[in-house]
């Protein structure tokens, strides 16, 4: 029992990053209908530049701050420089540009950084709390905060703001909003700002417990893909249980037994899925049948 | 120039009466003049080629253009992508090369029963996937390539995981098949094949209901064409002929590990069918020709190597999105008016 509470808490810690990273590409793929690859390497370069920050001398608090905000510049970046000047290219080419800005972010990391491994110090120490004869490093409570925080936020900004509800307006209908006066471009660079955040606060919150490295982005990009698609691509609640779910099982599987394929589970998952259920766990509107 | 053909053509006939039976023979050249072309260039290449390096990336852009095509048959035609079809290559390589090394089997035949079984594998995952509409093939396709590289990788008992595996020296009819000089005809003339196959395809009527695919699925649907079933059909084709390559790349290259079978070689061979130009069987050739040396080019530029790929993939797509074929034939056309 105790065995199985501790998987579970370690589950949710890093089913906590896959959600987060998740949101980004549901953002992203709202408000763009792009799958935006390089969001696992948003989630890289926030990592890497809280890392540098705190190397050059400053404090941890500002090299959290910085790492998060960098994300966000470069998912600016990534929209002003590649998605905007192509247009209406559609969503193929827009893919092959995200695949292209993701090896660049890669370039980029590797030439200032090399490819070494790196880590953050624990937010708040490193001496574990005992609960009920489970272990939790206190920097899962972190992920765990950050996350439940970044959910609540978000729920009140589109619900209750009028950016908000225009990002809504322009992933349900662009031209109509348009109409009603909504800069739509604007909405998009938006998004994919919010997604580079997003995916460098997972970034950031994980870098004390797993290590930062410029290959990283790839395999924690594709696992918050599957779980943006187990919420059924496009729902905000779904990506984050679909993380949840995602993290909880491979928890489970490596925790008895199955470690080698631990990897695996994401993509048995999302075949299963697509086959059995392809609204998504949450159901997901806009899937049809031909 | 091939390409402008295929475009150029049908819009020109249309207008004047032409006779049926001068339409018919001007057809058939007109499908006939780019197969000849790729023929002739194919006979050339071995006289330009300065080394034995020269020909084995010429074996490997041969292997490279024939999936590009196959793929291509599926993006262009029916407006699906897979991010998968590393693992059918993978399928075909490690196939093979299980049934001949493990089992004993004649080489061709696992080469033979290995792509059959990638073929019947897209089938079987094809047929629910592909009754909806949208990306959902790339991601199922994404699953399946991942969940098929985790097996190579640690089913370390049969495929030697990490350290890959090595095949034999292929002999057919007494001839040692050991030097990239050799295997340059077989993979060309398959290349040819595929190649002459698929400006076959596209106008004959499966191409015809193919292509209706990428439009509106209701006109298709409309027009008697089974949607789902034809998508199902190509997705299957395309499959067994990428495992087929991916097992002539192993017999060729005598050394396998499962880093052919990753995400990134999945990428790739997407990348070949897009940047050269989506719909466009020539432009998958091009594709598959800039792609596989690229990074040979590139590896001059070491650290750089990553960065610079990713700018020229962001610069072609937003520059000609419609990929370097179609966009350059294209700007012919315009200038000669």
């Amino acid at each position: 029992m105790t065995e199985l509470l501790q998987y579970v808490i370690t589950g949710v810690t890093v089913g906590s990053i896959y959600g987060l990273i998740a949101l980004g590409f549901v953002l992203v793929y709202n408000s763009s209908h792009v799958i935006n690859f390089a969001q696992g390497d948003l989630q890289m370069v926030g990592g890497m530049i809280a890392v540098a920050v705190l190397t050059a001398g400053l404090p941890l608090p500002v090299a959290v701050v910085v790492g998060t905000l960098g994300g966000a510049v470069a998912g600016f970046l990534l929209y002003k420089a590649a998605i905007e000047p192509a247009g209406d290219a559609g969503p193929l080419p827009l893919v092959v540009i995200t695949l292209g800005a993701a090896l660049v972010l890669r370039g980029v990391v590797e030439l200032i950084w090399g490819r070494g491994y790196y880590s953050l110090p624990a937010f708040s120490g490193d001496e574990a709390i005992q609960f009920l004869g489970v272990t939790i490093v206190p920097q899962s409570l972190w992920v765990l905060g950050l996350t439940a925080a970044v959910v609540v936020v978000l729920t009140y900004f589109f619900n209750s703001t009028k950016t908000g509800k225009a990002i809504l307006a322009t992933s349900i209908d662009p031209d109509a909003a348009t109409l009603m006066g909504i800069n739509t471009r604007r909405m998009k660079l938006l998004c994919f700002g919010l997604g580079g955040f997003l995916g460098a606060v997972a970034g950031v919150a994980i870098a004390p417990i797993a290590f930062t490295y410029s290959m990283v982005g790839l395999m924690l990009g594709l696992k918050g893909f599957v779980a943006a698609v187990l919420g059924g691509l496009g729902n905000f609640k779904g990506a984050v249980i679909g993380g949840l779910i995602l993290g909880v099982t491979e928890t489970m599987m490596s925790g008895y037994g199955a470690s080698d394929y631990k990897d695996a589970i994401a993509f048995l998952l999302i075949l299963v899925i697509l086959i059995f259920m392809p609204r998504g766990l949450l159901g997901a509107s806009g899937v049809e049948r031909v | 120039m091939t390409n402008m053909n295929e475009a150029v053509a049908p819009a020109q006939s249309a207008p004047i009466a032409t006779p049926p039976a001068l339409k018919l023979k001007a057809d058939s050249l007109r499908r006939l003049g780019p197969v000849v072309a790729l023929g002739l260039a194919i006979a050339l290449v071995p006289l330009i080629a300065g080394s034995a390096y020269h020909m084995h990336m010429a074996v490997m852009i041969g292997i490279h253009a024939v999936i590009a095509i196959s793929l291509n048959l599926l993006v262009g035609y029916a407006g699906q992508i897979s991010l998968g079809h590393a693992g059918f290559m993978a399928i075909g390589a490690y196939g093979t090369a299980i049934l001949s090394a493990r089992y004993g089997w004649p080489p061709l035949l696992g080469l033979g029963v290995s792509s059959i079984a990638a073929g019947l594998l897209a089938f079987a995952v094809g047929r629910p996937i592909l009754r909806l509409k949208g990306y959902y093939l790339a991601m199922a396709t994404l699953g399946l390539g991942m969940i098929i590289y985790l097996v190579i990788s640690n089913e370390v008992w049969l495929t030697g995981g990490p350290d890959g595996m090595s095949l034999s020296v292929l002999t057919v009819f007494g001839i040692e098949l050991d030097s990239a000089g050799k295997w340059y005809w077989i993979v060309g003339a398959i290349l040819l094949l595929t190649y002459w196959m698929a400006r076959n395809l596209v106008d004959a009527p499966i191409g015809r209901a193919l292509r209706a695919l990428e439009g509106p699925d209701a006109l298709a649907a409309s027009a008697g064409i089974d949607i789902s079933w034809n998508k199902v059909r190509i997705f299957a084709v395309s499959a067994a002929l990428t495992a087929l390559m991916g097992g002539v790349g192993a017999l060729y290259s005598g050394f396998i590990t499962p880093k052919s079978a990753d995400f990134m070689q999945s990428i790739e061979l997407i990348l070949m069918v897009i940047l050269g130009g989506m719909g466009s069987v020539f432009g998958a050739v091009v594709g598959a020709g800039i792609v596989t040396m690229l990074p040979q080019v590139l590896t001059s530029l070491e650290h750089y190597e990553s960065l610079v790929y990713g700018v020229i993939l962001i610069l072609v797509m937003v520059f000609m999105p419609k990929g370097l074929v179609p966009t350059t034939a294209h700007l012919i056309r315009k200038f000669r008016r």
